[in-house]
């Protein structure tokens, strides 16, 4: 269902367990209403690809997923012609005309759609996630143009195919390079970093219900002390969340040194991370033998 | 008849879509690049939202027309400064002030409690209260008295500041005696910016005079952990460079040879000849991609120029995958890892002066040396169709400069450039042997700002590459 304000998008999305901040909400608002792609930038781990899944969820949309990777094709990205299929028409045609064959073959039972093909093309209104897309060329960037700006595709065999309802378009980008400005022009731009202490309290809290208040909050702080830490890759949300879970297995009541020691390696992925934190971290952390003795 | 707001002003044409696209003007000023459709954009997102409300409004805009993160920076610093000033020359225009209306003067009745002020203050801080913290700053500006400013807003903003007992990091404790949570630099920061902001608002009431717009300061829309030198100029060279590299020295050798059928193309093609596959068709010829090795000089003598060099790097392994970059000053050492890991300018700065393990003892250049070591590392490597970039003053510091190794990597290499960060005037002075290598390259050039970059990339895409 379409949402009026951006108010409803933010309460839309939170029913569905995303918790957008004032810009995610406003862009996803806008984004619906002027019918413009929007480019999500930020850390790994902020829930970039989970904003495309939740506006799905949350406007009953069916999710189109293109993982982007480098060398990755119009042929693996949009359409490609089932020559197979074709060939066995041909061979099967018999005494048709060459006219007539030529007219089947290139119709649209004989193609294959891809992602972007499928978005374009579906009856019902979807939303179509391009993931990662800073992991692509820029060739392939400015193939995706004419679909950005327009909602169409060219197939030299059939003509332009028009969207025929207005997909809501999410690209995500790990800024790991430079995207082209024709690109960035065509977008709506949303910079999403790591959540404010309280929304993270709220995330956690949210995904690991059982958890306790105090615990919850001790857990963010925490997790925030690390990304303070120059790391090579800091805990996102998502190990937030899966901390959360592990806390709870463990039944742990407080973070003190030894949880932390031991449930160190849900938040922290690197050798030398570990060492840092532990060495930074770690010793900040209450001594569970002296509280006891 | 009057209005209610004085008599209406008549310069310029009124309304929003003026002043929006003087805000936009404005961040063009800035180097934001604002294009026709992104103004369009804007114009049909504020059509959508409650832009009444400042957040949206700002938001909105800054979706539209901020395009990056660098960009989004200097939106913030524009949007205040450009709507603040908009709305205080409205003010003065049409001679709107805020003690006309039975306002009591500042100064006048009872004095504020200053303790009790603060703690309010405090309180503000805490929640984040922007709206609350405006206010207040209104009445710590009272209660300061306007007699005592001295009359700079700077110099007012501290001593304000001062008067209240606000500093940053632990807190007294409250007057009910309950501890209060430290506060950080950013809320005392946040608050100061209150105070300035009404601080100059009540001055540009008194003088009826804007101050004069400044551009902004490099310091203040550089982001903290940019270089000086500015990156985006120095990726876009480079990657115009990508792009002449990519098709240069490639020309097709042996038409036939070691092509490869395209089955599915071949297919298509066959169909044409109802199934029966008479033209091969082939794989295109991609071509290949180049391999670069960069070797930069990162001893004290281009302290200056290191920083140019090392965003030069960055920028490079933005654009190309197969590219292999050195840093050396003694030794040589292979940082492709640190650039492909890090993205952040500042951390690899940081960690290649950190774990470069390049200077050995005296923290001097020696380039025979690093030659040696170079071709000893990568000689297999190196083919036609690698090229290698020197960044470096060619500053041997009296060794043994190693002449003829330098041409045995020339000679295995398609093409070696040359980027020395001195002005030609002074290659071949004192310990500079330029000349030795010189010889040896495609081509080298000085080089120590974007403009010579990108003249590099010209020279090397334009004119044959021959050597001199």
């Amino acid at each position: 269902m379409p949402q009026e304000s951006v108010a409803e998008v933010k309460e839309a999305l939170a029913a569905v367990g995303y918790l957008a901040d004032e810009p995610a909400a406003l862009v996803s608002f806008l984004a619906q209403k002027l019918g413009k792609p929007v480019l999500v930038e930020g850390p790994a781990g902020v829930g970039k690809t989970e904003l495309a899944k939740a506006l799905s969820r949350a406007t009953g949309r069916e999710l189109v997923r293109l993982q982007c990777y480098e060398g990755l094709d119009e042929a693996k990205a949009m359409y490609e012609w089932n020559y197979r299929k074709q060939l066995l028409r041909i061979q099967a045609g018999g005494e048709a005309g060459w006219e007539d064959v030529q007219e089947d073959i290139f119709s649209s039972e004989f193609l294959l759609t891809r992602p972007l093909m499928q978005a374009i093309s579906s009856p019902e209104p979807v939303v179509l996630l391009i993931d990662e897309i800073d992991k692509t060329d820029q060739e392939f960037e400015a193939m995706l143009l004419e679909l950005l700006s327009d909602f169409q595709m060219t197939i030299p065999e059939l003509g332009r195919i028009e969207a025929t309802t207005m997909p809501i378009v999410v690209l995500t980008s790990n800024d790991s390079r430079e995207l082209t400005e024709a690109l960035k022009r065509r977008c709506l731009y949303l910079w999403l970093d790591y959540p404010e202490l309280e929304r993270e309290m709220e995330i956690v809290r949210l995904h690991a219900p059982d958890l306790p208040e105090t615990l919850a909050r001790r857990l963010v702080e925490v997790i925030r002390m690390v990304r303070d830490l120059d790391l090579k890759k800091p805990p996102s949300i998502a190990e937030s969340i899966d901390w959360a879970r592990t806390l709870l297995l463990m039944g742990a009541e407080d973070i003190d040194r030894e949880t932390f020691t031991q449930s160190m390696s849900i938040i922290v992925k690197h050798r030398t991370d570990i060492d840092l934190v532990a060495e930074r971290v770690g010793v900040k952390l209450a001594d569970p033998l002296r509280a006891e003795g | 008849m009057p209005t209610p707001y004085g008599p209406k002003a008549n310069a310029g044409p009124p309304g929003l879509t003026a002043k929006l696209l003087g805000f936009c003007e404005e961040l063009r000023g800035e180097g934001v690049a604002v294009g026709t459709s992104e103004m369009l954009d804007a114009f049909a997102a504020l059509g959508e939202v409650d832009w009444t409300r400042r957040e949206d409004f700002r938001e909105a805009l800054a979706a539209t027309i901020a395009k990056s993160q660098d960009d989004r920076r200097v939106f913030e610093l524009l949007f205040e400064r450009y709507f603040f000033r908009t709305a205080e020359a409205e003010a003065v225009q049409r001679g709107v002030t805020e003690h006309e209306e039975g306002a009591p003067p500042a100064g006048e009745g009872e004095r504020f409690d200053m303790s009790e002020l603060s703690e309010a203050i405090r309180e503000a801080m805490e929640a984040g209260d922007e709206d609350r913290m405006r206010d207040l700053a209104r009445l710590a500006i009272a209660a300061f008295g306007r007699a005592e400013g001295s009359g700079v807003v700077g110099v007012d903003v501290q001593r304000i500041r001062r008067t209240l007992g606000l500093t940053a990091g632990q807190q007294p404790p409250a007057q009910d005696g309950s501890e209060r949570p430290p506060i950080d630099r950013e809320q005392l920061t946040g608050f100061e910016r209150h105070l300035r902001r009404e601080l100059e608002r009540d001055l540009i009431e008194r003088t009826e005079t804007l101050p004069p717009s400044r551009p902004l300061a490099e310091l203040d829309r550089a982001l903290p952990t940019s270089p000086t030198q500015d990156l985006a100029a120095v990726h876009r060279a480079v990657s115009q460079m990508k792009r002449r590299l990519a098709t240069l020295g490639h020309e097709q050798r042996g038409r036939k040879k070691g092509q490869f059928v395209d089955v599915r193309r071949t297919m298509r093609a066959s169909l044409e000849t109802g199934g029966v596959p008479l033209r091969l068709r082939y794989r295109p010829k991609r071509p290949r991609r180049p391999e670069i090795y960069v070797l930069c000089d990162v001893s004290t003598s281009v302290t200056s120029a290191s920083v140019f060099f090392l965003s030069v790097l960055h920028a490079l392994h933005d654009s190309f995958r197969k590219l292999r970059s050195f840093v050396f000053i003694e030794r040589i050492s292979e940082v492709t890892d640190v650039f492909e890991h890090e993205r952040d300018f500042a951390a690899v700065a940081q960690k290649i002066s950190s774990e470069g393990g390049v200077a050995d003892v005296s923290g001097y250049t020696d380039y025979g040396r690093v030659w040696l070591e170079f071709l000893e590392e990568i000689s297999e490597d190196l083919d036609p169709r690698s090229t290698v970039i020197v960044l470096g003053d060619a500053r041997t510091n009296g060794r043994e400069p190693h002449a003829e190794v330098f041409a045995r990597i020339a000679e295995k290499a398609g093409r070696l450039f040359w980027l020395n960060p001195e002005p030609k005037l002074y290659w071949n002075y004192g310990d500079s042997v330029m000349a030795a290598y010189e010889r040896h390259c495609d081509g080298a050039f000085e080089c120590w700002t974007t403009k010579h970059l990108e003249n590099f990339v010209n020279v090397v895409a334009g004119a044959s590459p021959a050597s001199e």
